[in-house]
């Protein structure tokens, strides 16, 4: 029983993560039918920054977050103005493949600024608190209520503020949204500024009790594809829901069927799915 | 009568491969380059089905680790003759192309993708996890060099450049018949639209799964003839890194190209062997360069030629147009 709710409580931990992983990937694809590929290497970027901020410049864990999430999020709207809106009229084949150019570019990168070693990073919050004989670490407990918050700060902004609004209305309709005269390539450039910035405190809320290395993104980044086609692509809800269903599959499935394996069941999800449903699950029709 | 006509060309090509172990000074140019025929092989099955039908496949470097783990296994703990390890990698490599493209090809565009994507880390993990059968990640070790036909033995470092030359300008040569047959013709409708296609009366989904099929045969025949090269292979020849280079060769050559698998693998192998102290950083240049050629070379070096070629020859024949209508004029 006590294992069943450790298990449970480390489900939501790494369910929070993919969470805001899969949301910045789904928001790109929702609006902007683009599967970003080099998401994973935004997220590795983001630990990255953390990391070196925390222990370059000695600041503290959320400015130095703060500032993986700028650096992040601006290096988002850099990639939306220099390729994807050069490629917005090209075959779908192509933004895919530039956008492994991408990753490659920045996998590439890491390893030649912080060299291929794996780090760790330390954070203020690594005591040990104990509920009701349960033993849980402060950063774990960290991450599923930052996440909550950010997951709350990322609706309020999407349905109460005028930008928010203006995304939502783009990934209804492209050309009724620019009908209306919204201008599509601030709000692009906004939607990734978003992704970058969710991409980055995934990555330093969970460096602390991950590592951080060139190749972290890769898995995560395959893990929030899965998620985005669980939740249907480009739904919001679905990638919440999609991470934590994840997230518990996978930590129940490292105890109870086998800790080799843990990561398979993401991949055997994914195929299961797809081959029930070709389009994905609670896919809109079109596209 | 032209002396450089493109028949001649490729004549002279082939003259120039089939000599050139006698040119080369030593031979670590003949590895580098039969290393670049295998890779060339596998690109060819990658852009088969994703430059010529349309579907972009990242699952192709684990079909070229079965292709490898086939053979390696076969020979080494069955102990099975080279040829008949090599045909029966082949086969093994196309069933499971068959199976996995049934039901992959159902799914279109970015999940075809993400699709094969998920498959190729699954062929990866599990030749990384099951180390009673594949020794995981330590290897497989010890698979013998092709065996002899008759009096022809491959011992040699020209005898091995030889064997793989040949098996490329065979792929070459099938996908050349391919692309100009009605098969051809069909994949390419199928890329262009699959709706209207369908519409027309082809069976969209007979055609992309021998299209899956035949590229899955060209990596998995690649995989069989690297791991009988190199002689030591291990699960990282099925990862995504190895999935991202053979894309990479395919997109500098030119994708829907018949040149462009050969011309891109050739180009970037070499550089960046010649570039040794680049490669750990490789990327730092190749990444930017994947990008800025799909941006503005869609379709690579090859198709960038091309399309210089025919503006030239458009240009040209304006200027036979402008001319005669000024004789016309005159007379």
């Amino acid at each position: 029983m006590e294992i069943l709710i450790q298990q449970l409580f480390n489900g939501l931990t790494i369910g929070s993560v993919y969470s805001l992983v899969a949301l910045g990937l789904t928001l790109v694809y929702g609006i902007l039918h683009i599967p970003n590929f080099a998401h994973g290497a935004l997220y590795m970027l983001g630990g990255y920054i953390t990391l070196s901020m925390m222990t370059l410049y000695g600041v503290n864990y959320w400015i130095a977050m703060f500032v993986s999430i700028i650096v992040v999020g601006l290096l988002g709207v850099l990639l939306e103005r220099f390729v994807f809106r050069l490629l917005r009229e090209a075959p779908p084949l192509h933004d895919k493949i530039a956008a492994i150019g991408i990753l490659l570019f920045l996998e590439a990168f890491a390893q030649f600024v912080w060299g291929a070693d794996f780090h760790t990073m330390t954070s203020p919050y690594g005591q040990v608190v104990n509920i009701m004989g349960l033993t849980f670490t402060l950063q774990r407990l960290l991450i599923i209520v930052s996440a909550i918050a950010v997951m709350v700060l990322l609706y309020l902004f999407l349905k109460k503020t005028y930008a928010g609004s203006t995304i939502i209305a783009m990934s209804q309709s492209r050309e009724g949204a620019s009908l209306v005269g919204i201008n599509i390539n601030k709000v692009a450039m906004l939607t990734f500024m978003i992704s970058g910035g969710l991409a980055a405190i995934a990555s330093s809320l969970a460096s602390p009790i991950n590592l951080v290395f060139p190749g972290m993104g890769h898995l995560v980044i395959l893990k929030a594809f899965v998620i985005i086609i669980l939740g249907g692509m480009g739904s919001i809800p679905g990638a919440i829901v999609g991470g934590y269903i994840l997230g518990f599959s996978e930590s129940l499935g490292a105890t109870y069927i086998s800790n080799d394996y843990k990561d398979i069941i993401a991949f055997i999800l994914l195929v299961v799915i797809l081959t029930m449903k070709p389009t994905g699950l609670f896919a809109k029709g079109e596209r | 009568m032209k002396i450089l006509t493109k028949r001649n060309g490729i004549i002279a090509l082939i003259i120039f491969a089939f000599s050139f172990p006698f040119i080369a000074q030593n031979d670590y140019y003949l590895h580098m380059l039969t290393l670049s025929f295998i890779w060339a092989i596998a690109v060819y099955g990658i852009n088969l089905l994703s430059g010529y039908t349309g579907y972009l496949s990242l699952a192709h470097a684990g079909f070229f680790a079965i292709g490898a783990y086939s053979l390696g296994l076969l020979t080494v703990k069955a102990g099975m003759n080279f040829w008949l390890a090599l045909v029966a990698a082949c086969l093994i490599t196309c069933t499971i192309g068959f199976l996995i493209g049934l039901i992959a090809l159902r799914t279109k565009e970015h999940f075809f993708a993400i699709y094969t994507l998920c498959v190729g880390y699954i062929i990866y993990l599990v030749i990384d996890k099951w180390e009673g059968l594949t020794e995981g990640v330590r290897g497989l070790i010890g698979i013998p060099a092709p065996g002899n036909i008759g009096p022809i033995t491959f011992d040699t470092a020209a005898s091995q450049y030889y064997l793989v030359l040949i098996f490329l300008l065979a792929v070459i040569l099938i996908v050349y018949r391919i692309i100009r047959s009605l098969t051809g013709r069909t994949y390419m409708a199928i890329r262009n639209s699959e709706d209207l296609a369908q519409t027309i009366g082809i069976s969209t989904m007979k055609n992309k799964l021998t299209a899956f099929v035949l590229s899955t045969f060209f990596a998995g025949l690649a995989g069989a003839l690297y791991a009988s090269f190199i002689r030591f292979i291990g699960p990282d020849i099925g990862s995504t890194a190895i999935m991202f280079d053979l894309l990479m060769y395919l997109l500098v050559g030119g994708i829907g190209t018949l040149s462009g698998p050969l011309v891109g693998t050739l180009l970037l192998v070499i550089l960046s062997q010649n570039l040794q102290f680049l490669q750990e950083y490789r990327m730092l240049i190749f990444g930017p360069l994947l990008t800025v050629i799909i941006i503005f070379y869609p379709r690579g070096i090859a198709g960038a030629f091309f399309d210089w070629q025919r503006k030239r020859k458009d240009n040209e024949l304006s200027g036979v147009r402008s001319e005669m209508h000024i004789k016309a004029e005159e007379g």
